[in-house]
């Protein structure tokens, strides 16, 4: 589904990818572990085309990606949760909700998609009418991911969903991850909570400095002496 | 209330604005006679004013939160002001807009042309803090520049007269589009700017359209600026002064409300909710697709159309433009309106520009003071009513709760 072929991001002169070359097929959970600073952000935001990559090609649903501009990429159905949820403030639940259809004109089927998220995320149904920016901090991530999820993205991308949350919201947010998978929508989400994430996920990548070390099954990875000692803290 | 403490810092506050205000009130200098006055008896009551005053901020204050307290509601919303419900009661709509159009279409026959004049200037300032509205209000980019394209439009009709002998209403619509260009010719090097950075490449924008009207003599007449420019005329008809003056008041009340209808739907299109994401935070407004570069350029683009627009009436209304009407003051007279009337609030902003320009006409009396008495009031308002006099409401877009139609 996506397919990235030797991407090379810089920030000015500062070589932040290094020859990165990730693949992801339909309905997978793919991870992308790692350090800070390791380059994981930077993956996401080059393939949503926030900083495309200097050299290399990145390919979605068969099509050359890496010079599209960010909306044409959204348009497309590959759909960037950005760290630290981003959600509007200002606006309520709803109105978040509504902006997530933006490119979307088919007002049946965003009534329906409204409904579908209303029922996986009761709480949002309960501050429907609330501001963004006064509900909770687990709250906002599932807004977050709500919105993005009426895009009806083919290829949601999650930049650190457990980021500042407390670990029992933290598996609630997992769970709902894995339910969205099963209905079809394919996944790639970095984490710092290595062993959270691969444990809901197919396959998994590690990232050192800028450049992908591992790749493995998530079971595999998880059992890897290496990745243990370095991201697992066992 | 009046523990030790409070005592200690109303002195304080006493004693600093004593210390502020010995210039302007206590030293007078005579410069016929040489000599130096000091009154020194102003500066006692500088403190004493200020001594009682401060006690009453506080008061002020505590009532303020006190107030907020009460007003947060059990889902968290906050419960809204008394003229805040009378603006959004469906009941009171309508009479209200029917009584407000009565008083607005009577209103020239009777008064002198002096106040209709006056009335019309207000309504032009109305439409210019409309369409600075959707800059700043809506899509949140600061522009200390507007009046900018203000002047854009006053030239472009006074030039075109001149020269080609261009009527009103054919540099009406001119006016507008040339106002829009050149919003689209600012935005496009500033795409990438926010906030403190926007407001200062703004503010420059306009400084600079000033000095080039002031400095290119051939092309603008300079700091003389234009004369005879003709008053709008009514199909070929032409009119006598005080009909005239009546016309334009007349014409200026159609403007406004073309304006708030445009404005209006513009804020509840696909358009306007971008403007307001793109408000609340760049980085979703990307992840939703929403393409950033064509939100900012038409924010800048129609803000502007408005300002072109009341550009070419007023320089129809005063006959006579120079660069001075377009000074960075302007400017800063139009955002006051936005901000005092409210943010993004269409009713807002009308009250707020006639409250701005109606005012200081009136009281001219106390003339000197005016600017002083503009930036107290802004802190007061800034202290106590940051939201503006009456709060923007975004039309909630709700999709209906029936399960059965699905």
């Amino acid at each position: 589904m996506l397919t990235i072929e030797s991407i090379n991001t810089y920030y000015g002169n500062i070589r932040a990818l290094k020859n990165i070359s990730i693949d992801i097929a339909q309905g997978e959970i793919v991870a992308l572990i790692g350090a800070n600073g390791a380059g994981k952000t930077t993956t996401l935001k080059s393939i949503s085309g926030i900083t495309p990559p200097r050299t290399g090609r990145i390919r979605f649903m068969g099509k050359e990606i890496q010079n599209a501009a960010p909306e044409k990429i959204v348009a497309m159905g590959l759909c960037h949760v950005p760290e630290g949820r981003h959600i509007f403030p200002q606006l309520s639940v709803m109105e978040n909700l509504e902006m997530g259809a933006f490119l979307r004109r088919d007002k049946a089927e965003i009534k329906k998609d409204l409904d579908y998220i209303m029922s996986l995320f009761p709480i949002l149904a309960q501050r429907r009418k609330q501001a963004g920016g006064t509900l909770s901090g687990g709250e906002q991530q599932m807004l977050a991911i709500s919105r993005a999820l009426m895009g009806r993205p083919k290829l949601l991308l999650l930049d650190e969903p457990s980021l500042g949350l407390a670990p029992l919201i933290i598996r609630q947010i997992f769970e709902i991850i894995e339910q969205i998978n099963r209905s079809g929508t394919t996944i790639f989400l970095i984490e710092q909570n290595a062993n959270l994430a691969l444990k809901s996920s197919h396959r998994g990548y590690v990232m050192e400095n800028g450049e992908i070390t591992l790749t493995d099954t998530a079971d595999k990875l998880l059992s890897n002496e290496d990745v243990k000692k370095a991201y697992l803290g066992i | 209330m009046f523990s030790l403490q409070e005592i200690k810092k109303s002195g304080i506050a006493a004693i600093w604005f004593m210390f502020l205000t010995f210039p302007i009130m206590v030293i007078r200098v005579n410069p016929l006679e040489r000599t130096i006055q000091w009154r020194w008896e102003n500066m006692l009551y500088v403190g004493i004013g200020v001594f009682a005053f401060s006690f009453l901020w506080r008061e002020m204050l505590r009532r303020k939160e006190m107030g907020l307290k009460k007003k947060m509601q059990e889902d968290g919303s906050e419960k809204p002001g008394f003229l805040q419900k009378a603006a959004e009661n469906p009941r009171l709509i309508l009479p209200a807009l029917g009584l407000v159009m009565g008083i607005a279409l009577l209103f020239p026959h009777l008064v002198n042309p002096y106040q209709i004049s006056i009335m019309t200037l207000a309504l032009i300032y109305v439409v210019l803090g409309l369409g600075l509205n959707i800059v700043v209000g809506q899509a949140g980019l600061l522009n200390l520049g507007y009046v900018a394209f203000f002047a854009v439009g006053a030239y472009t009709y006074a030039l075109l007269n001149k020269h080609f002998g261009l009527g009103f209403w054919a540099c009406l619509p001119i006016g507008a589009g040339m106002a829009a260009l050149f919003g689209i010719l600012l935005a496009l090097p500033i795409l990438r700017l926010r906030g403190d950075y926007l407001a200062i490449v703004t503010l420059g924008f306009g400084e600079i359209t000033r000095i080039v009207l002031e400095n290119w003599g051939k092309f603008s007449g300079g700091p003389i600026g234009i004369r005879g420019i003709p008053r709008p005329d009514f199909f070929g008809m032409s009119f006598s002064l005080s009909e005239a003056i009546m016309y334009i008041y007349y014409l200026m009340i159609a403007a406004v409300i073309l304006t708030i209808f445009v404005i209006n739907r513009l804020q509840n299109s696909r358009l306007g909710r971008a403007w307001v994401a793109l408000r609340e935070d760049e980085i979703a407004c990307q992840a939703m697709g929403i393409d950033k570069a064509k939100v900012k350029l038409s924010a800048f683009a129609l803000g502007a159309t408005w300002a072109g627009m009341a550009g070419v009436i007023f320089a129809g209304y005063n006959t006579y433009i120079n660069p001075k009407s377009f000074t960075f003051m302007e400017s800063v007279i139009i955002l006051s309106i936005v901000v005092l009337g409210g943010m993004g609030s269409i009713l807002g902003v009308v009250l707020g520009g006639l409250i701005m320009i109606l005012l200081p006409e009136y009281l001219r009396e106390v003339g000197h003071y005016r600017m002083l008495i503009f930036g107290a009031a802004m802190i007061i308002m800034m202290v106590f009513r940051p939201q503006g006099l009456i709060q923007s409401k975004r039309k909630a877009y709700e999709f209906q709760e029936d399960k059965g139609a699905a």
